[in-house]
């Protein structure tokens, strides 16, 4: 896998592949997917980093943004918490302090004392006077008839014997409302001791906590040590419930806590233990809600993400598209470029080498020629003699083979002669003409009719003559084979376009099918079996290309065939 | 019919001496010349009706030898013969005056045809 990343993401390779000879489309393919990978890594690398490192910071920021007024709630409610608590022990430790024994025996007196407390505080609902050393109640007044109830085996009696004072936990009175009591010991200059105890309506923590201002899906409640509900929970359970949350212990700071709560849901949970009694203060908000800023913000930053991805991938495809054409383009250029001139070498050394040996050869062919010749004269001029018919046969066949020679020789040597281009200002007209001239004899006996429709006017063209001479020669030539004797050829010149100039040899003759069409310029393709060598209409078209022409051939079996020639005016 | 006088130009004896031969078996009195100095004063002495001019030649070349002899004698046939069938050269000949153009090997009948009909034009 390393290794095949590697191989992929190297572009020196890729490179390196293109500018190989071969540059099959699977190469470009190729590169085309490193480069696009390559360019989209690059690209989306840092996006998604300054994406992550984004999403990273704006959470933690807007978290302590969303949290803090939270956790700011959370103490100034428990302060709240505290203040009321506070003021209420404190109340009953005065009442104890300013009040003798004998004062609060006093049941009207009490009662007194506690229509005072009723009248300017809120939530108490009783008062009773217990003495210490048994634990009864001496003195009651409030709405229940507990004159004389035994509390000595009950907790709050055990701790407020020894701390001097002491906060239930809220429990239900008997009139099944939840209530807290506060005790206060007294301990007199005689040695006696006797215990206030007020009993309070929990009402107001409900008041402090709806005072809190939560929003529908928050709740916020009190929890004794044991994780016991002081207070009714929206979500979690009632009063004297066990709490399903699990609220770490620890100091009297506030703090936050992420969990699942029993329905599965993220919730936030900011806490804090009030420092006397040892309840707990809990808010709990859902994720959803806390974060509802955040989880805007992060679909934002996602969708930014989404388009500038889609964007640099659109742009990237587009851009290594756009590239990889001109790359294509470029190579297909310099190949062709590089093809053409290979071509050329390859003709030019060819075509030296083909005038050399062809004119070699043809002195020594003419030679043959000629002495065979005068051997078949020197028999056929003898009387007959033994095998005549023989001799006279085998020279035949002598002077048959020389034909052939010399046929291959002559092409070799027109292919040698279309390497060099000699460029003079000419008339395709007058140029016709002086073609034609080498027919005209031929036609002549044959009865060809040759009809010529010349442009008058004619702008000159920049070309090779000798060439041209060739080139409409050879298509001369072949009009001449196709048609019959008596046989009809047509040759029109005109302007196509101000830069081009045009002819066209249109024969009656027996025409082609449309596959033999589509091969007559390549070379040694020949319908004349063993008469042509299949060089001369290939020579032809690579005559007029290399004049920076262009030739065309339209053809019906049994109609004719037309060849057009176009040619630059200005030479190339 | 009137004997045809040709001469015969080409530097390559054996091929000129062998064709002399078969126009003569076919009654043509024929001159043969190696060069063209030689055919040039073959011709101021003898003036043939037709001469087969070989263009490659060393010395003077076929086109100057043809200039000369349309110089000399404008009514006087040239038949060109070129070793390689450079249609440029053909052309230049026929400009020149040159009756027409042949290709090496040439076919003798054709030479023949040729002659025959350079005969017409003479006469």
């Amino acid at each position: 896998m390393a290794l095949n990343l590697k191989k992929w993401f190297n572009i020196r390779e890729s490179l390196q592949m293109l500018t190989d000879a071969d540059s099959s489309s699977d190469r470009y393919r190729l590169f085309q997917r490193n480069i696009r990978v390559l360019m989209i890594v690059l690209t989306i690398i840092p996006l998604s980093m300054m994406a992550l490192i984004n999403y990273h910071q704006y959470q933690s920021s807007l978290k302590q943004e969303m949290i803090n007024p939270t956790k700011l709630l959370v103490s100034k409610t428990r302060h709240s918490f505290e203040f009321f608590l506070n003021e209420r022990q404190s109340l009953i430790k005065s009442i104890a302090h300013f009040y003798s024994l004998n004062d609060l025996c006093d049941e009207k007196k009490l009662n007194h004392i506690l229509f005072t407390l009723k009248k300017e505080f809120i939530g108490f609902v009783d008062l009773g006077l217990i003495n210490e050393s048994d634990g009864t109640q001496m003195c009651y007044v409030g709405p229940y008839n507990l004159l004389g109830k035994n509390y000595a085996n009950q907790d709050w009696f055990q701790e407020v014997t020894l701390k001097g004072t002491y906060i239930t936990d809220v429990f239900m009175g008997y009139r099944k409302f939840p209530h807290i009591a506060i005790a206060v010991q007294r301990l007199e200059a005689n040695g006696e001791s006797w215990i206030l105890r007020t009993t309070i309506d929990t009402t107001m923590f409900d008041n402090l906590i709806a005072a809190m201002g939560l929003d529908a899906e928050s709740d916020a409640f009190i929890l004794n040590k044991e994780g016991i509900f002081q207070t009714n929970s929206r979500l979690y359970g009632k009063v004297l419930e066990q709490c399903p949350l699990k609220i770490p212990a620890g100091g009297h700071a506030t703090y936050v806590d992420e969990q699942k709560d029993p329905g599965g849901n993220d919730v936030f949970l900011a806490y804090t233990h009030l420092t006397y009694p040892e309840y707990t203060l809990v808010i709990v908000k859902p994720k959803s809600t806390v974060l509802k800023t955040w989880y805007a913000l992060k679909s934002d930053l996602f969708l930014v993400f989404l388009v500038s991805s889609v964007l640099i991938v659109i742009v990237v495809f587009r851009l290594t598209g756009i590239m990889m054409n001109r790359i294509r383009e470029a190579d297909q250029r310099r190949e062709l470029a590089f093809r053409e001139l290979q071509h050329s070498h390859k003709l030019s050394s060819i075509g030296r080498l083909a005038a050399g040996v062809a004119h070699e050869v043809n002195n020594p062919l003419a030679i043959i020629n000629e002495k065979a010749g005068l051997i078949k004269d020197l028999v056929k001029y003898t009387p007959d003699f033994d095998q005549k018919e023989k001799f006279l046969n085998l020279l035949e066949s002598i002077l048959k083979s020389v034909s052939r020679c010399k046929t291959i020789t002559h092409r070799l040597l027109g292919f040698a002669k279309r390497m060099e281009i000699e460029v003079e200002n000419l008339d395709l007209n007058e140029l016709m003409q002086e073609v034609l001239g080498f027919l005209e004899r031929e036609a002549l006996y044959r009865n060809i009719e040759i009809t010529l429709d010349l442009a008058k006017d004619l702008p000159r063209i920049d070309s090779d003559r000798g060439q041209l001479q060739q080139v409409f020669l050879n298509i001369l030539n072949n009009a001449m084979a196709a048609v019959e004797d008596e046989g009809r050829i047509v040759i029109t010149t005109w302007e196509k376009d101000p830069d081009t100039v045009a002819a066209s040899i249109e024969d009656d003759g027996c025409g082609m099918s449309e596959e033999t069409s589509r091969y007559i310029f390549e070379p040694f393709f020949t319908t004349k079996k063993e008469q042509g060598t299949g060089l001369g209409l290939s020579i032809t078209y690579g005559i007029v290309k290399k004049l920076g022409g262009n030739i065309d051939v339209e053809s019906r079996e049994n109609q004719g065939t037309k060849f057009t020639v176009y040619l630059s005016k200005k030479s190339k | 019919m009137l004997q045809l006088k040709v001469l015969l130009v080409d530097d390559e004896q054996e091929f000129v001496t062998t064709l002399a031969e078969r126009l003569e078996l076919r009654g043509m009195h024929v001159e043969i010349a190696m060069d063209g100095e030689m055919a040039l004063s073959i011709i101021e002495t003898d003036p043939p009706q037709v001469v087969v001019l070989d263009v490659m030649m060393p010395g003077l070349s076929g086109m100057e030898v043809l200039e000369r002899i349309k110089a000399i004698d404008p009514k006087i046939q040239v038949i060109l013969l070129s070793g390689h069938g450079a249609t440029k050269d053909g052309i230049k000949g026929m400009q020149l005056g040159a009756f027409d153009y042949l290709i090496k090997p040439v076919d003798i009948d054709e030479l023949i045809e040729k002659l025959n009909e350079t005969a017409k034009n003479v006469v």
